[in-house]
């Protein structure tokens, strides 16, 4: 029997660093029904969590929290390859709505909520939601054109200045 | 697994403190993991939220969601996250000694 002396580890004695996520900035970029969902997944799951979140909606994500269209976003039925299905046939008018139907029935079945509803929960959970300024100044819109739980009207330098600390997530 | 003793009774725990059998829980125990997880006094609304995540997990087998939980256990969405800052989904688990719940909602 022989006995192996194993080298003892170097121990390091920086203090290492915290292996959890206190923070995220999450940018939602898109307009389409899977362009915000998962945006809005990782904020509510990030305050499930109890991870700070915010959540930055420019361009055509600002549809996720305007009045008169967040309860009126559909899946992209064309230039969509992830539904396997002919383009011509997406550019069917009904398409869209049909998809968009079914899609949404599916994740009643799983329990995730409506985007307005979706929008309720995760600004109720905590989530601070903002506007792009340029997108906003863009399409000529108000506050007043959006849903209660925006907080505000921000530019791209106050959103690093609020990001600061955390990750940031685009989507 | 590890096992803490709690009010004289030996509790087995996940590696994230999660109790592995739902049977060993009682309400000291209960007492004991919120003190552990920054809430140092369980209200009746804390009650509310714990006995009801405990009761759908034992009759489903599942916790329920972070949704569910605001619209059927009495207490809004708001509010939960005032009495679980942390998580109330996950904390309410813990502290009412169910799983951690692994839904994504």
């Amino acid at each position: 029997m022989t006995t192996l002396m194993l080298e003892t580890p170097k121990v390091s004695t920086e203090e290492p660093e915290p292996k959890t996520i206190e923070k995220v900035a999450i940018v939602v970029s898109k307009g389409s029904l899977e362009g915000i969902y998962p945006g809005l997944i990782m904020a509510n799951g990030a305050r499930m969590e109890g991870i700070e979140a915010d959540v930055f909606f420019t361009f055509f994500g600002l549809d996720a929290i305007r009045r008169d269209r967040f309860e009126h976003i559909k899946v992209a039925t064309v230039g969509n390859p992830g539904l396997h299905m002919p383009t011509l046939l997406g550019a069917i008018p009904g398409a869209s709505w049909l998809v968009t139907r079914m899609m949404k029935r599916q994740m009643e079945k799983i329990d995730i909520p409506p985007i307005p509803e979706f929008i309720e929960l995760v600004g109720d959970s905590g989530a601070k939601l903002y506007a792009c300024k340029a997108t906003v100044d863009m399409f000529g819109l108000t506050m007043d054109d959006f849903v209660p739980q925006v907080e505000d009207v921000i530019s791209v330098g106050e959103f690093y200045e609020k990001a600061a600390g955390g990750q940031i997530i685009f989507t | 697994m590890t096992a803490t003793m709690i009010a004289e009774t030996s509790v087995d725990f996940d590696a994230e403190g999660f109790l592995t059998d739902p049977a060993q829980w009682n309400e000291d125990i209960a007492r004991e993991i919120a003190r552990e997880n920054d809430i140092p006094e369980l209200t009746d609304r804390h009650w509310l939220v714990v006995r009801f995540m405990r009761s759908r997990y034992l009759e489903t087998g599942t916790a329920p969601s972070i949704r569910a939980l605001g619209k059927e256990s009495g207490v809004p969405i708001k509010e939960l996250y005032e009495l679980f800052p942390k998580g109330p989904a996950k904390l309410a688990a813990k502290v009412g000694g169910i799983p951690k719940p692994r839904g994504c909602i």
